[in-house]
């Protein structure tokens, strides 16, 4: 069965951490003949950024916008959906582009989906204000899906992942620090560009159900274990309840947890600076020891309409409050302290998402 | 090992030629032809809260969005 036909404009917003991004997205999907489904897609970030990393390098705050569109299309064949997209990622010293392909099949009368798909990333990774950086990076990612009907009211999804990555990984406007005497850390510490290694591969294996309750309302339940050999091993868990009101409205809460353990080559504070392209280091929190959570609530209005270009509207306004905790991972806004005395860094962030559908 | 491969590829087979009736029937899928049973509603905004994440966190994959059909056509 082809996805919905549907036009969906986003306002979103997230704002935590000194870091404000928002922007539009826009989501058309048309259908041909029963047989075939395309779509367009228009994404924007607005950032403005005064984060702990830009803050703690002396740098001043920055604004970029990274602009994406992408384009797809689902081919139905009998019981085999094929599908391929392209999507481009623009912005002044980041450009990738993603290629992909999927084939999906049903099965047992239709109660279980068997899907594959494989998608090809290539980056071009630049700095600014350095016309003489210009490095490369690859990624491939597979991923096995089943989809099982279970009962009337019991579905499942399990998902595999393998994603594996050449290339430059670092970001190169962040760096790690070291202390200026190994014996003396009063003596106060210095920053470097970051070392990283130029390949990764993960592995994440989820499972999700939902079920229909007897009142008309939805439970839903995830859980995702995630490894890579930098030695990050990750857990993640969400529960979900969705309540229909009064026919039109739904409302949606979230609660979502995250945790994961610290990259073999990441450290707070090393002793030392690194000795070659192989001794790697690193000091980004995104690779530090941590976890977060996230409480989210949503509401949904959605009703038929007498229209010649659509059936039905709809609105929805989604706000997330994320929490993160870092365990390894000190603020260094913070002054009075011996290098590593730090306390742990923390912060939250509101997320926002005003969403207008158009079924047609 | 080749051989045990072989009968799980011959029972697979079988299995998906006429072994199994369905379980849940056509008319018994009303529920999960609902919108509320789907893992991901608005793929738009779903798409987002992955990007979100994904920018923050370490872990990438295999968070939802499998997304594929219902079998309620």
């Amino acid at each position: 069965m082809l996805p919905e036909e549907r036009a969906d404009a986003m306002y979103h917003r997230y704002d935590g951490g000194g870091v404000t991004v928002d922007g539009p997205a826009v989501l058309v999907r048309k259908n041909f003949e029963e047989t075939l489904s395309v779509s367009g897609s228009y994404y924007v970030d607005f950032v403005s950024s005064a984060s702990i990393d830009v803050i703690a390098s002396g740098a001043s705050e920055y604004s970029e916008t990274r602009t994406e569109y992408s384009v797809g299309a689902d081919y139905l064949y009998g019981k085999s959906m094929y599908s391929a997209g392209v999507t481009i990622s623009d912005e002044s010293d980041y450009q990738a582009a993603t290629y992909s392909f999927g084939v999906s099949h049903d099965f047992f009368g239709d109660l279980t989906t068997l899907s594959f798909g494989y998608a090809l990333g290539q980056d071009e990774v630049s700095q600014n204000g350095n016309n003489e950086f210009d490095e490369d990076l690859d990624r491939h990612t597979f991923r096995l899906g089943v989809s099982q009907i279970l009962t009337p009211k019991l579905v499942m999804d399990l998902t595999y992942d393998l994603i594996t990555d050449e290339g430059y990984l670092n970001n190169p406007y962040r760096s790690y620090r070291f202390l200026s005497d190994p014996l003396d850390p009063a003596a106060g510490f210095q920053f470097a560009r970051e070392v990283y290694p130029e390949t990764r591969t993960s592995d994440a294996g989820s499972i999700q159900l939902r079920y229909r309750l007897p009142w008309y309302a939805a439970v839903g339940a995830m859980y995702r274990l995630y490894t890579d050999d930098w030695g990050i091993d990750a857990h993640t868990a969400q529960l979900s309840y969705s309540h229909v009101l009064r026919q039109h409205w739904t409302v949606d809460l979230k609660y979502r947890w995250y945790t994961q353990t610290g990259a073999d080559f990441y450290q707070d504070l090393f002793l030392f600076p690194s000795q070659d392209e192989k001794d790697y280091r690193g000091r980004d929190k995104e690779i530090s020891e941590f976890s977060d959570q996230t409480f989210s609530i949503g509401l949904s209005y959605k009703r038929p309409l007498e229209w010649r270009f659509g059936y039905q509207a709809g609105m929805t306004l989604q706000y997330d409050r994320k929490m993160f905790e870092y365990d390894d991972f000190t603020d260094l806004t913070r002054e009075g302290f011996l290098p590593g005395e730090e306390p742990q860094y923390e912060l939250d962030a509101d997320v926002i998402k005003l969403l207008l559908t158009l079924w047609y | 090992m080749r051989a045990r491969l072989l009968v799980a590829l011959w029972l697979l087979a079988s299995l998906a030629g006429c072994g199994i009736e369905p379980w849940v029937k056509p008319y018994e899928r009303q529920y999960l032809a609902d919108p509320l049973m789907r893992f991901e509603r608005d793929p738009i905004a779903g798409a987002y809260d992955k990007h979100v994440n994904e920018a923050r966190e370490g872990a990438r994959g295999a968070e939802g969005g499998a997304g594929v059909g219902c079998g309620c056509n």
